[in-house]
């Protein structure tokens, strides 16, 4: 489903963020992304995102060339995907449920429908009964359920997490965690950026591990 | 598919004024100089259509005089009738005989013992003529026909202020057009700095609807619609002011023409023309909007 060929990212100031990444994702299937903080994480999957364009190489997704779009078609694109931004980027100015709604007025969804969609997904990450706080008002916890609610509200095939348990404790981590595999469990393809050692002890998906812009698995 | 484009565009309707007034002050202000920045050139051109109406009528139809020579006989008389009657751009005539110019002579201008006293009548019979043309163009060669005829002694016709009344209006035209444009340039970098302003604040509003999925068009439909909807209502202002001064003025003037026994009346701005005041004063909001969008906007690209 996702494709990445010789795919490399150099920043215009020298950086290599990427170095000849080869990579296939299969629809459907949930995938950890590991390595230090500068290895190159953040970058692999906001090129998928088309939110980074590559120096080099291709990336296909369901047969569309995602280095060549045109950017009239790059909002199409990111509405098939729901990412999970590392610096949250709630707004503040207002409050859970129009945090979450977002998403649907940008898709242009039916005013009748959107109402019942956003209780869903705050359902989903157990924050329905927030839905008119403020985010300053909400936990660290709290914050990334949010996130996790507007990044699946409008239904995307494609779910990109990166650092999602960045500073939360163990517990969340895992509740957090928990939250992901089951969107995978109703076909949802999955990716995951994380630094923390201690997600990945137990599970049986896919690791891939960056060091440098290079894949090393 | 355009029941929902009518309603997000009816939303994005009502939002612009909920945005509007959730910031009454600078909203208020803003819609305040932009409304006298539009009366001005609004207010002359009302004023200026005013004193047009008030001349129209000795305008729109001028008058001359054909004095006959003074041995004119009877046969003469008939002729020039004639003439006139054929003439398509004569609208009417009236003749004047020269007993019924000296009796009108005695009646109005005092003279009667002046008059009285002279031996013959020294006035010429006369024809007034009312033609259809107004540019002093046609009239000067209608003047130039009518002195050619042979029983005519002279055509008196005053058009020297009719031209000068065309020239000042003229000017007027050339000062509103001046006007107009300045201000218009103003209302323009008025709401450019506004626009420039709310985007600044809803910076990350912006980023992250990009960064999801979002349309420029998206992200510039509810700035331009704050201009229009803003422009709107400095056209509305603009409005207003003109009513309130000409019901002003109009209070002032009947007083004052009573004493004149003339009965005048400054007229407000005709339905078309006030329609058209608040078209261009909402696409002046929409314009200024737009040219801020399309400078500020792609400075904030998602990273």
């Amino acid at each position: 489903m996702i494709t990445f060929k010789n795919v490399s990212k150099r920043y215009p100031d020298g950086y290599v963020a990427l170095n000849n990444i080869h990579l296939t994702v299969n629809s459907g299937e949930m995938i950890f992304l590991t390595g230090h903080s500068g290895a190159g994480k953040s970058t692999l999957l906001k090129l998928i995102a088309a939110i980074e364009r590559p120096t080099s190489g291709t990336i296909m997704i369901n047969e569309q060339n995602i280095a060549q779009l045109k950017p009239g078609a790059i909002p199409y694109l990111r509405r098939r995907i729901g990412f999970i931004f590392q610096d949250h980027k709630l707004l503040f100015d207002r409050n859970v449920f129009d945090n979450v709604l977002l998403p649907l007025q940008i898709s242009g969804f039916d005013n009748k429908t959107v109402a019942s969609r956003v209780r869903a997904a705050l359902d989903k990450v157990g924050l329905l009964k927030k839905e008119k706080a403020m985010p300053i008002a909400l936990s660290g916890g709290e914050k990334q359920r949010l996130c996790i609610a507007r990044a699946v509200v409008h239904r995307p095939n494609i779910l990109i997490a990166d650092e999602p348990t960045g500073n939360l404790d163990v517990e969340y981590a895992r509740d957090i965690m928990a939250m992901f595999i089951s969107f995978n469990q109703v076909g949802v393809t999955v990716l995951i950026a994380t630094h923390d050692a201690s997600l990945l002890e137990d599970t049986q998906h896919r690791i891939l591990s960056l060091k440098q812009g290079k894949l090393t698995v | 598919m355009i029941r929902a484009w009518v309603m997000q565009h009816g939303l994005m309707f009502f939002l612009t004024l909920k945005r509007l007034i959730s910031t009454p002050v600078a909203s208020l202000l803003s819609v305040i100089v932009m409304g006298i920045a539009l009366s001005l050139p609004a207010g002359i051109y009302v004023f200026m259509k005013n004193l047009q109406s008030i001349s129209g009528q000795a305008v729109s139809s001028p008058q001359m005089s054909l004095f006959l020579k003074l041995d004119a006989v009877k046969e003469d008389i008939e002729r020039i009738r004639q003439y006139l009657e054929e003439n398509a751009q004569i609208v009417s005539f009236e003749f004047v005989s020269k007993d019924v110019a000296l009796h009108q002579l005695q009646q109005h201008s005092g003279l009667t013992d002046v008059t009285a006293s002279l031996a013959h009548n020294p006035l010429p019979d006369a024809f007034i003529v009312h033609t259809l043309a107004s540019d002093t163009e046609t009239l000067e060669q209608l003047r130039m026909t009518m002195q050619k005829w042979p029983e005519i002694e002279h055509v008196q016709f005053d058009s020297a202020w009719v031209e000068r009344l065309n020239a000042l209006l003229k000017l007027g035209h050339y000062v509103i057009l001046m006007l107009t444009t300045l201000l218009s340039v103003a209302i323009i970098a008025i709401m450019f700095n506004t626009i420039r302003l709310q985007i600044l604040t809803k910076r990350d509003e912006i980023e992250l609807s990009r960064l999801i999925g979002a349309t420029n068009g998206f992200i510039r439909r509810p700035f331009l619609y704050f201009g229009a909807v803003q422009g709107l209502a400095s056209g509305i202002t603009a409005w207003s002011i003109i009513a309130f001064a000409i019901e002003t003025v109009n209070e002032e003037l009947v007083t004052l023409t009573r004493l004149y026994d003339l009965e005048l009346h400054l007229q407000h701005l005709s339905s078309e023309n006030s329609i058209s005041l608040l078209i261009f004063s909402s696409w002046l909001g929409w314009l200024g909007a737009r040219l801020s969008v399309a400078s500020h906007l792609w400075q904030i690209e998602p990273r």
